[in-house]
């Protein structure tokens, strides 16, 4: 049996855990390891200027990609910076495995230089988490690792390793385990029979049903399963904000994103509705608006593969425990046996109903903001211009805030894995890091960051990540010069005072900072230069490329719910409600 | 209402923290926390107080089975079982008077004084939770100088059982 020394069986493991990238950051904990990492070519390391945007890069590759994403960071500060991005793969249920350098285990607890409790500080935003305490343990804690990253309700798992654990003088027998079982870890996949068959029975006999498919979907891969079963009911489907592609967003029977800044057609439907099909949801806050005002006629069927998920928020009629796949699949072939077919009376008035309320106040089917015109670029327009440019086939980050919702509302996503953000942790300088992982995931293909010139700001040293490593990701900076979304509940809720949103006298000349990296800037200040601008931008196909555009500083984004209101509460636009 | 909930987790380190961790993150109240290996040295036999309505215990129980750690879980309070506590309990008695009161106060609730001082009475209580606050209420006029409880530690009754 080969013997190998701690650091090089924690890249090893890495190897046979069939990783290919790593993003990182070295330091002195850490050190053996990355020497380790040197001295071999199966695992390609990824050098970034931060350490939050290692886990946001490890991130966004895992969420275009479904594989497990991978981070190594030294310890304390290595570590603590790392912590956001952790958190953020946390809240979404992201897939990745996180090593940490660890002080020498005779220094834990001496507070000794650069040391932190990794385990400790990230234990609330971690699925799982180890300190390895001997060399003789590394391959197998890499493998729990990523079988626990990456079954059941995925998540990041920090592996924690002191320095003298991966000591190159000390070397051990390298074994890695062929297959993980752990007596205390054995998630459920598959649904209970009787109550899928209760599903089914409750779904097909809805009258007017909506179809509400959240980010478990496209966790799982289950974008097709939904897609036939949708299709074959004929029933609306609304998407999550992390479940925006996995139903294709230029079908008639998608209804739009639902929740605080959904279209007026899912949220009404979602409030009339009297069966919801819940799949891969999570009945968030910023969906259901508020509780005791939820979707009152409604019987909720709630699929998840966390069972802490099910009636957490909103009480669940029929639960099924289980993955989005499996479920869906079983519920297909249920539905086969049953050979029970829906009310189509029922299901077209409700389709009348639904088409009546696009057409009166939905924002595909008339524009509800004022046109852009000259030197006013509604961002709205900017991310309809990205569409177009791209031909609905980039991937597309964002980052958090007016930029985002205007993404997930104007950008039509058809595949799913394609629309990466962060939802549930909203972290501001997630889009830019979380490109980079894209792209190094599929060289060819077009991948736009759309930020905003608050975001943006937050991982823009990661411009130079760029290029070091050649990732020519398009940055779409919808620049109002101000925190736009701050600004709008300012606006909104605090009779305009803007209190430390604004700094426009401070931005930097964006396009001169692109430059100074080495890459392409270009500023867009007329709305009709837009579309030809954003053409130039993805034809240089090996370039970054960072576009400033000046977008209209007073837009809102609208459909906004309406605080303590029911889902279908909403202002429609400044002056307009339901 | 009050629930007695059991755990058996692995006996690692960090694995307790969790435990502990969950319940602040959550905004769950732990009453009462004991914990102990079991007869299995791998494995910790862990019992949790805390208050709840039939939903939240249900989340709490949910919450806990899905940390790694933990391998079973089970709310004792929806079966019958039986609840035990210890409890130490120093009191003054200086006097013959408190004294005689305080020995005849321990017989009736089948205690042990396990140490006497001049002035003071160690008192060793076992029982349930009601029990020894019972105990407290009795000698509270007395004179308490130091109270120091386990917690409670939870089992089924029957056939039921909690093992891997």
């Amino acid at each position: 049996m080969e013997h190998l020394s701690g650091g090089e069986i924690v890249i090893r493991a890495l190897k046979d855990a069939g990783v290919k990238h790593v993003w990182g950051y070295p330091g002195g904990a850490a050190l053996h390891i990355y020497d380790a990492l040197y001295r071999q070519e199966d695992v390609e390391h990824l050098l970034v200027r931060h350490e939050q945007a290692a886990v946001h890069a490890a991130d966004g590759f895992s969420r275009a990609t479904g594989e497990v994403g991978t981070a190594l960071v030294t310890s304390g500060p290595g570590a603590t910076n790392a912590i956001t991005g952790i958190a953020t793969a946390y809240m979404d249920s992201i897939p990745l495995v996180v090593i940490s350098g660890q002080v020498p285990k005779i220094k834990i607890g001496q507070d000794a230089f650069q040391e932190t409790d990794m385990v400790g500080v990230s234990r609330p935003i971690v699925k799982h988490s180890f300190l390895v305490t001997q060399a003789e343990d590394i391959a197998e804690t890499i493998a729990k690792a990523y079988y626990i990253a990456s079954t059941g309700r995925p998540g990041p798992v920090v592996v924690d390793i002191p320095k003298d654990v991966t000591d190159p003088n000390y070397k051990v027998p390298y074994e890695w385990p062929a297959n993980i079982k752990m007596r205390s870890y054995q998630p459920t996949n598959k649904g209970h029979r009787g109550q899928l068959k209760r599903a089914v029975k409750t779904l097909l006999a809805a009258k007017k049903p909506v179809i509400y498919s959240g980010g478990g979907v496209i966790l799982d891969n289950a974008s097709d399963q939904l897609i036939e079963l949708a299709q074959r009911l004929n029933y609306p489907v609304t998407n999550t904000l992390m479940g925006l592609g996995a139903y294709p967003a230029t079908d008639r029977q998608f209804i739009g994103m639902l929740g605080m800044h959904g279209t007026y057609e899912a949220n009404t439907a979602m409030h009339e509705s009297d069966v919801i099909f819940a799949v891969g949801a999570r009945f968030d806050d910023r969906v259901t608006n508020d509780l005791d005002k939820f979707c009152p006629h409604a019987t909720i069927i709630h699929i998840d593969v966390d069972p802490t998920s099910i009636s957490k928020n909103i009480n669940a009629h029929i639960p099924v425990v289980g993955t989005c796949t499996s479920v869906l699949d079983e519920m297909l072939s249920i539905a086969d046996e049953m050979a029970i077919q829906p009310d189509a009376d029922a299901i077209k008035d409700w389709w009348t109903k639904i088409d009546q309320w696009r057409a009166d106040k939905g924002i595909y089917t008339a524009n509800r903001y004022e046109p852009s015109a000259g030197d006013i670029i509604k961002p709205q327009d900017a991310i309809k211009a990205l569409y177009k440019a791209t031909d609905g086939n980039a991937y597309v980050t964002s980052d958090v805030g007016q930029h985002q919702m205007f993404a997930a509302q104007y950008y039509l996503f058809d595949k799913p894995r394609r629309w990466i953000n962060s939802g549930g942790l909203g972290t501001m300088g997630f889009g830019l890091p979380a490109a980079m992982g894209v792209q190094l995931a599929f060289p060819d293909a077009q991948v736009a960051c759309v930020t905003g010139e608050g975001s943006i700001q937050m991982c823009i040293q990661e411009l130079s990540t760029c290029s070091q490593y050649n990732l020519p990701v398009k940055i779409i900076n919808l620049n109002n010069s101000a925190l736009g979304m701050v600004r709008q509940w300012q606006d909104m809720n605090y009779s305009s005072r803007y209190s430390q949103s604004l700094y426009e006298d401070s931005l930097p000349d964006f396009v001169a900072l692109a430059e100074a990296y080495g890459h392409v800037g270009m500023k867009v200040t007329r709305y009709e230069d837009l579309e030809e601008k954003m053409r130039e931008c993805f034809a240089l196909k090996d370039r970054t490329v960072f576009m400033d555009i000046c977008v209209d500083k007073s837009e809102h984004v609208y459909p906004m719910q309406i605080p303590g209101g029911a889902m279908g509460d909403l202002f429609l636009n400044k002056s307009e409600k339901t | 209402m009050k629930r007695i909930i059991s755990i058996l987790l692995e006996n690692e380190s960090g694995a307790l923290s969790r435990v502990v961790g969950l319940f602040a993150q959550r905004g769950y109240n732990i009453d009462t926390l004991t914990v102990a290996p079991t007869d299995d040295d791998t494995l910790s036999r862990l019992t949790l107080t805390t208050q709840g309505d039939d939903q939240m215990a249900e989340q709490i129980v949910k919450q806990l089975h899905k940390l790694i750690d933990t391998i079973k879980v089970v709310d004792l309070t929806v079966g019958s079982h039986i609840e035990r506590e210890l409890m130490l309990v120093k009191i003054k008695a200086s006097d013959a008077e408190v004294r005689a009161e305080l020995k005849s106060c321990v017989e009736i609730f089948r205690g042990h004084v396990v140490d006497v001082t001049a002035s003071t009475y160690t008192v060793q209580l076992t029982g349930d939770s009601d029990k020894l606050d019972a105990f407290i209420d009795a000698v509270r006029e007395i004179g308490i100088m130091e109270v120091v409880r386990t917690g409670v530690s939870g089992i089924a009754r029957g056939d039921k059982f909690l093992r891997v």
